[in-house]
């Protein structure tokens, strides 16, 4: 190649060879790899969403909307309705609660369902029909959802309702203030839209018969009958449960309370009386409750939006009679144990009505004579694999089964439910949930991510709420919503930052563009473990070479 | 300090890229198409932050020079790993001739480039902290006081750690190097020794003059950029922790460049012909203790008998604070 008409090799100082040649990589003891790592959120989701997932869709914009909609809708066909009543355990696990403030994932997954609603996107088409007919009985959360998952399958499935309206509890139990009745009606539509057969005022009144006319029968009753208490009182006394008043107020028939009304008990049924006591009139709504704040069942915001709007509540105090107008009430001690005991002191509350939120009870009058159905501490036994009760082919998911009574927890009960049908219908074995291995908090690599406040849903004047039903909570923006989604901080999934491609001092990290994420060019790295632990994620485990 | 302001986007300005940014918002490190002028396959240790400052600071370089550019390397670790006969680990035009003459040669560059009117053409030095702040001294100095135009660049990563690690001027007081033990009543490095190479430059009243770490990456392409549109000698001074010299894990050497800024150890500023005029504020207060105990050459701190020593690094730490303003509450 030389010669004297070969150009001057004038600033060539890379030598007769590049350093390509030596592959450090055989100086590593230990490997980096790519991981993902499930979320504290979605591992506390009870409806089992793929949060991370959706806020990730949320954060590319209006664009990506309709995406993270439908990666919600996957597990939660009712994210406008969740988005609303949800006490969101997600929040209460997310890692960026130790940053600054944990993400305020409730408002955003209520801005998509909103914005769904408002877009008219459907639900997915189901699959191709499998010639299965499938009975669920009652349409709260748990049979909505449960009957949502059975006709993505492909099932043919028809929801029979006792009340003339569905939705259970979501309809006749928790007041319009919290859930808007067209938000929860146009949710329960989309789903019947997907080919749901909905029949209300229809109580199944024998499951021999609803067998004989279904492949398989999913019992979601839920817990509407009021639990009661022996309290003496007279004959004048008026005495009711806090559970019937909220279902005549939904039902639009407003019960006459009095102005001055004492709630008897300590869960969310009697925040929800005592605050819609206040709006229909009470000057005074005062909530009994025996134990103190710390052991109260009741959800701390649903407290605290009492209290906000003038509700008072008498800690450590039991009903121990009524007469009239008159209810006396026992002091009471908390025992090393934390239960409650009376000790002797009494004194008078006035109230002209007495709403008793002690608890409620499955609706179990199906089951009466039937016997194989069994029913453990006044719930649906089921295998808790398979959620199948003591006969073969009858499901049980929500509050009439085991577990925990929440909206959010019945939906992932349906649709596990649903997925243990299916299997059950093809004779196959349901698989058992695969562990989950969490991306916890030391993890992360916080320096990273900005501070950056989340964004408060605007809340109505309290001297407002109580003049009426008007939703308290308003929605965000899409602004906001974009904001809040981009505040998620990807725990244990690569978001792709760059920090391991631009911090690599070996030059052994490639970029394979956008959504591609990175590749490690193990002929070159050293295994130094700066991209582990710069990740701000924790997407990237250190772990030790084999040769 | 960083001049863009980048809104709230997942992780702010803080990461080195991010999904969700503009190109023309993300740092040159992020980019798939980046130089690289310091390629792979060189044989820096694990985990050494000198070879990533010199990527990052190289590759700006390049990139604002529009690929002219001629680098004058010293002797040192950073020419000892990168250029093993045959092999090259550089890209850009490089040479190396001597320990104390980086500066002189740089300068030499310049001059014949501009002979030939290749004022196109940038030129940049740069060498280690024996290579600098000793053992050259004397032509860096010359260099500034002439007004070269020259970028130099010193990666400081506080003694001579391809021979072994012994003491340069740039050791802290009190580290431990194999020429100063952690012996006898005042183990490790004298205090009161040693040199601040960034207060000479600024004595020179050179153009340009900063200090960076590897904790920063934005802040220091931002130092590289400014510096490469001013003509005339300009210096930078890279704080590059060495985990072998150090003692410490290869995986800390970003954790401890953050930690020597966030407790005042490591003041990250800017001046201009003599004047400061910018400096990095600590964003989240750290201990000296969270720079200094993961490093070996400290552990005698954190034994009986080494209560004043880490006392006289708190009272630095202050110092810096009050001098550089480095909380932000002087004005």
């Amino acid at each position: 190649m030389s010669g004297h008409d070969a150009p001057p090799t004038v600033g060539v100082s890379t030598g007769p060879a590049t350093s390509l040649a030596y592959h450090t990589g055989t100086w590593r003891t230990e490997r980096p790899v790519y991981v993902e790592l499930s979320p504290p959120c979605s591992l506390a989701c009870p409806s089992g969403e793929d949060i991370r997932g959706w806020l990730g869709s949320t954060q590319e914009g209006a664009e990506g909307f309709e995406a993270a909609w439908r990666r919600l809708v996957a597990a939660n066909p009712l994210p406008a309705v969740m988005g609303r009543i949800c006490y969101h355990p997600c929040q209460t696990a997310c890692n960026r609660g130790s940053v600054d403030e944990e993400v305020g994932i409730n408002a955003v997954e209520r801005f998509l369902g909103d914005t769904a609603l408002d877009e008219g996107w459907a639900l997915p088409s189901p699959a191709a029909s499998s010639r299965r007919r499938v009975l669920v009985v009652g349409s709260g959360p748990a049979g909505l959802s449960a009957a949502y998952h059975l006709r993505q399958l492909g099932h043919a499935v028809t929801i029979r309702e006792a009340a003339a309206e569905p939705g259970g509890m979501m309809r006749y139990g928790i007041p319009a203030y919290r859930l808007p009745r067209e938000i929860l009606a146009a949710e329960i539509r989309r789903i019947v839209d997907t080919g749901v057969v909905l029949e209300c005022s229809t109580p199944v009144t024998s499951l021999d018969e609803a067998q004989a006319e279904f492949d398989a029968v999913v019992l979601t009753m839920g817990a509407g009958v009021a639990h009661h208490v022996d309290i003496p009182a007279a004959a004048a006394s008026h005495i009711v449960d806090a559970i019937d008043v909220l279902r005549d107020v939904a039902s639009g028939k407003p019960p006459l309370l009095g102005r001055r009304v004492a709630v008897y008990g300590g869960g969310n049924t009697a925040m929800d009386a005592a605050r819609t006591a206040r709006r229909l009139g009470a000057s005074d709504a005062v909530v009994v409750y025996r134990r103190t704040r710390e052991q109260m069942p009741a959800h701390p915001t649903e407290l605290d939006d009492a209290v906000g709007e003038g509700v008072r509540v008498q800690w450590l105090s039991t009903i121990s009679a009524v007469d009239g107008p008159k209810v006396t009430i026992e002091r009471m001690v908390l025992d090393e144990e934390g239960r409650p005991h009376g000790t002797g002191e009494y004194e008078e509350l006035d109230a002209d009505t007495v709403l008793l939120a002690v608890g409620q009870d499955a609706d179990l009058t199906l089951l009466a004579d039937v016997p194989d159905v069994g029913v453990t501490d006044g719930v649906v036994a089921v295998d808790p694999a398979t959620l199948m009760t003591g006969r073969d082919g009858v499901f049980a998911a929500g509050d009439v089964s085991p577990g925990s009574r929440t909206a959010t927890y019945a939906i992932g009960r349906g649709a596990r439910a649903a997925k243990a049908v299916d299997a059950w219908l093809a004779a196959r074995v349901l698989p058992a949930e695969p562990p989950a291995r969490e991306a916890t908090t030391d993890r992360l690599n916080t320096w990273y991510y900005s501070d950056a406040p989340k964004q408060h849903r605007p809340e109505l004047e309290a001297a407002r709420r109580v003049t009426g039903f008007e939703e308290v909570l308003a929605g965000l923006d899409a602004e906001h919503a974009v904001f809040e989604a981009r505040r998620c901080l990807s725990c244990g999934s690569c978001f792709e930052c760059d920090n391991c491609f631009g911090m690599c001092p070996d030059d052994a990290i490639r970029k394979l563009g956008p959504g591609m994420r990175y590749e490690i060019d193990y002929d070159y790295c050293k295994g130094c473990g700066i991209c582990a632990a710069e990740c701000p994620c924790g997407a990237i485990d250190m772990i030790p070479e084999v040769r | 300090m960083t001049t863009v302001h980048i809104p709230f986007l997942q992780t702010g300005t803080l990461a080195v890229g991010g999904r969700l940014l503009d190109d023309a918002q993300r740092s040159l490190q992020s980019h798939a198409d980046r130089p690289s002028s310091l390629t792979k396959g060189h044989r820096a240790c694990q985990g050494c932050a000198e070879a990533l400052a010199a990527r990052w600071v190289m590759d700006t370089a390049v990139e604002a020079a529009g690929g002219r550019l001629v680098v004058a390397n010293a002797t040192g670790c950073l020419e000892v790993f990168s250029t093993l006969y045959p092999e090259s680990a550089w890209k850009p035009p490089w040479v190396h001739s001597l320990f104390a003459n980086a500066a002189a040669v740089a300068t030499g560059i310049a001059a014949a480039l501009h002979a030939q009117g290749r004022d196109d053409i940038r030129v940049l030095a740069q060498g280690g902290d024996g290579g600098t702040v000793d053992i050259g001294l004397a032509a860096v100095s010359g260099m500034f006081e002439r007004n070269d135009d020259v970028l130099y660049v010193c990666y400081d990563n506080q003694g001579y750690m391809n021979t072994g690690v012994q003491r340069s001027s740039a050791t802290p007081a009190s580290a431990r190097t194999a020429t100063t033990p952690a012996v006898g009543r005042n183990p490790g490095q004298a205090f009161g020794q040693g040199k601040s190479m960034v207060k000479i430059a600024m004595a020179h009243e050179i153009p340009y003059v900063a200090s960076a770490t590897v904790a920063d990456l934005r802040d220091l392409e931002a130092k590289v950029r400014t510096a490469m549109s001013i003509h005339g000698a300009r210096y930078l001074h890279v704080l590059v922790p060495c985990p072998v010299g150090w003692g410490a894990n290869s995986a800390e050497s970003i954790s401890l460049s953050r930690a020597a800024v966030q407790s005042g150890i490591f003041p990250v500023i800017e001046a201009r012909a003599g004047e400061l005029t910018d400096v990095q504020r600590i964003r989240e207060r750290a201990k000296v203790e969270d720079y200094l105990r993961p490093q070996a050459r400290f552990a005698h701190l954190f034994r009986p008998g080494g209560e004043d020593a880490l006392e006289r690094w708190r009272v630095l730490a202050e110092a810096n604070i009050r001098r550089y303003d480095l909380l932000g509450g002087a004005s």
